[in-house]
């Protein structure tokens, strides 16, 4: 998918909503969802056609987490780095996959392929230590496993 | 509309409807300090300085005077033991951010605040939301806003709007009770629209 979203779709996004300004955060959401990040030009373009300034749409959008403004990997990578994951070793995981791809939690690739994030708790401790990648839950990692999960996704 | 009255600190104030217990007091003469109070802003309870005791029916509580209505019968008092200590702990707070700020130095004199009592977290900006409400609600330009939350909290000009509007406009540079709006305004000038610093508006290439 393409990093900058055509106005096309922002326009039929925006359509569905009947370019109401009360839909401001579900069509926000929906351009989050669709393009994995919110694009300036697509904020500017939503503060038009709805009449709502823009440094109020900044300011949802950056208010909530489920929102980003820097372009997001095609895959997203968290692991779980909660007290019962953390015991069985998070941070190892957490190493190898920095080392891997090269990223920080809260960072992306170069190529756009990964996002790295850090999550409290992902609710399967029994799991443990758990990485979740595209919301697939890969449990009981290992360095070596997670070498080769990564692998699926390059 | 109907009248209300009330008492501030062993006066008797009348009211009508609609209007904040600071706006009562500060119609009557009776000082409560403030710090994103302006008058020809909506209320927006976001630095708590103004705080004061409300008894009603015997009973007392706390509250934000910039935005607690008028109520008939009530007994306010702008100053008390506990209003004092609070309104001391959120100028030390306060200070933490922006030490030198001379209303909060002045203010600090009157409480006893002691501007070292909290690490240093030089943000400068109070949150007092001053900048962004008059650019909003008074031009309505809305040149800048907040983005963030909770402590990472911040004021941002937009870049495409300021670099049009602002340096004719600066209406909200007096207001900043810290300097700090004036900084963001010149950083970001210098990072996002540096020909406007430069060059004169005759120059047309
Ligand atoms: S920059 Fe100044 S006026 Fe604006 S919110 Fe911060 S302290 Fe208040
Ligand atoms: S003046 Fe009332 S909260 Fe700031």
């Amino acid at each position: 998918m393409d990093t900058i979203m055509e106005l096309d779709n922002i326009d039929r996004i925006i359509d569905k909503h009947h370019g109401e300004a009360s839909a401001l955060l579900q069509i926000l959401l929906d351009i989050q969802s669709e393009n994995r990040w919110l694009p300036w030009e697509a904020l500017a373009r939503v503060s038009e056609r709805l009449a709502v300034p823009l440094n109020r749409i900044q300011h949802i959008a950056t208010f909530y987490k489920a929102f980003s403004l820097v372009p997001k990997g095609r895959h997203r990578v968290h692991i779980c780095v909660g007290t019962a994951c953390h015991v069985r070793g998070a941070t190892r995981i957490l190493d190898t996959v920095e080392e891997a791809i090269g990223i920080k939690p809260g960072e992306t690739d170069l190529d756009l392929n990964f996002s790295l994030e850090t999550v409290n708790c992902l609710g399967c401790c029994a799991l443990g230590p758990v990485m979740e990648v595209d919301g697939k839950v890969h449990g009981k990692m290992s360095p070596v496993k997670t070498s080769q999960v990564l692998k699926i996704y390059e | 509309m109907s009248e209300i009255q009330f008492e501030i600190d062993g006066s008797i104030v009348t009211a009508t409807e609609g209007m904040t217990v600071l706006g009562v007091a500060q119609k009557a003469g009776i000082y409560i300090p403030t710090l994103c109070h302006h008058e020809k802003l909506e209320p927006f309870g976001g630095c708590r300085l103004c705080i004061v005791e409300v008894e009603v029916k015997g009973w007392t509580k706390l509250v934000v005077s910039c935005v607690y209505p008028a109520e008939k019968d009530i007994i306010v008092r702008t100053r008390s033991e506990k209003v004092d200590r609070i309104r001391k702990t959120i100028l030390e707070l306060l200070m933490a951010h922006a030490p030198d700020a001379p209303e909060l130095v002045k203010l600090a004199k009157v409480y006893g605040a002691d501007k070292d009592r909290y690490e240093k977290d030089p943000s400068f900006c109070i949150h007092c939301g001053l900048c962004v409400r008059y650019c909003n609600e008074v031009t309505g330009k809305n040149a800048i806003g907040f983005v963030d939350r909770g402590i990472n909290k911040e004021i941002s000009f937009i870049p495409q709007i300021a670099a049009v509007e602002c340096n004719d406009c600066k209406q909200c540079f007096p207001l900043c009770p810290t300097s700090y709006l004036q900084a963001a305004f010149v950083l970001t000038q210098a990072l996002a629209f540096p020909s406007a610093v430069n060059s004169g508006p005759e120059t047309g290439e």
